[in-house]
């Protein structure tokens, strides 16, 4: 089904970026942008994720949408170390407007401010956000 | 590092988080819903004038004249069409749209 | 200068789509090229032929597909986000057993990999979404 594996390019690394600041559930793009995520490591680029404003409710433990009859993806966070992708960046002043704090958080990440996410972002070829 | 916002600043926090995270130096392009951000007497008109302390601001004009008010555009705020907006994503090596 | 386009939203309901369109006919214009337009979550919904705007509105998938037919561009929907929305083709539509196809001429459905390879191969890539 996929052909990604055709398009695999000998020696280009770029820096990509997938800026997540939509909550999950309520609407689809978080999901589909983990897609996205997933298929980017068949590619050997340098992958990061950001998770910003309600990017961060991604990562919420205890997620439990047996009620609402749709899948829950969050466990698929934790599977991304298995895909090498361990860059996993969240925004301080993001959590802490939500009233998170790290530990409320399903999978190790690097806590950042504002301006440390803005200057990370600063440096990427390919930013895209869902 | 071109930033694009298509949100309109009075229902939607997406500018907000924008200036707070994009490091100063880069652009900032506002089209769609996002140009009434760039609008005089407005209440994001102060955030538009702080951001340009650090940053270059653009309003895409097909949008503002759709929206009726390409004729009270904030001083400061540079006007560019589809052409300009292909120019600026030329000119800026990096670039996102913050969906 | 090399230009990737991701549209993330379908026709009409946001203005995603127009200002996608906007943006390509103005950098053909200015003599940059297209290396694929990359239609993704809703935007699947931007290749239905089935499309049938009053006579006095604009097409938005006729338009994408003249677009295509003019300069040669590649237009690709995105299989899993298609199959979701009932985007189908003919290939698809013997392998699911479907009643109809209706993929509108000048785009392709294949995978996501095609966005990624698109951030690999372009000078930009820009989204255009809600």
């Amino acid at each position: 089904m996929m052909d990604e594996m055709d398009m695999e390019e000998g020696g280009v690394v770029k820096k990509f970026m997938f800026v997540n600041r939509k909550a999950p559930h309520g609407t689809i793009y978080a999901l589909e942008g983990l897609e996205v995520v997933l298929i980017s490591a068949a590619f050997d680029q340098d992958v990061s994720l950001a998770f910003c404003d309600d990017g961060v409710y991604e990562l919420k433990k205890g997620q439990d949408t047996k009620g609402i009859g749709v899948k829950n993806f969050s466990p698929t966070y934790r599977a991304l170390e298995g895909y090498d992708i361990e860059k996993l960046y969240v925004e301080k002043e993001s959590l802490e407007a939500r009233g998170l704090t790290e530990d409320d958080l399903l999978v190790d990440v690097q806590v950042l401010s504002s301006a440390e996410l803005g200057a990370l972002m600063d440096e990427q070829d390919v930013v895209i956000s869902f | 590092m071109l930033h694009i916002i298509n949100k309109s600043p009075f229902e939607n926090s997406t500018l907000d988080s924008c200036l707070r995270i994009a490091k100063s130096g880069g652009a900032v392009l506002l089209i769609e819903d996002a140009v009434f951000a760039a609008t005089k007497g407005s209440a994001a008109e102060s955030k538009i004038k702080q951001a340009m302390a650090g940053m270059k601001v653009y309003a895409l004009q097909p949008d503002l004249a759709a929206r009726g008010v390409a004729d009270r555009v904030i001083d400061g705020v540079t006007l560019v069409d589809y052409a300009g907006f292909v120019d600026l994503v030329a000119e800026n090596p990096k670039l996102q749209s913050w969906l | 200068m090399k230009f990737g386009i991701m549209v993330s939203e379908g026709p009409y309901t946001h203005q995603a789509s127009d200002s996608a369109y906007n943006f390509a006919k103005a950098a053909l214009e200015k003599g940059h090229e297209i290396y694929r337009v990359f239609f993704y979550h809703d935007g699947v919904n931007n290749g239905t032929a089935f499309t049938t705007p009053p006579q006095d509105d604009r097409n938005i998938v006729n338009r994408w597909s003249e677009l295509a037919q003019q300069h040669n561009l590649d237009l690709v929907v995105c299989v899993a986000a298609a199959q979701r929305r009932g985007i189908v083709d003919a290939d698809e539509q013997k392998r699911h057993g479907k009643s109809g196809n209706n993929l509108a001429p000048g785009f392709r459905i294949s995978g996501l990999g095609q966005l990624v390879e698109a951030g690999i191969q372009c000078d930009r890539l820009v989204t255009f979404g809600d």
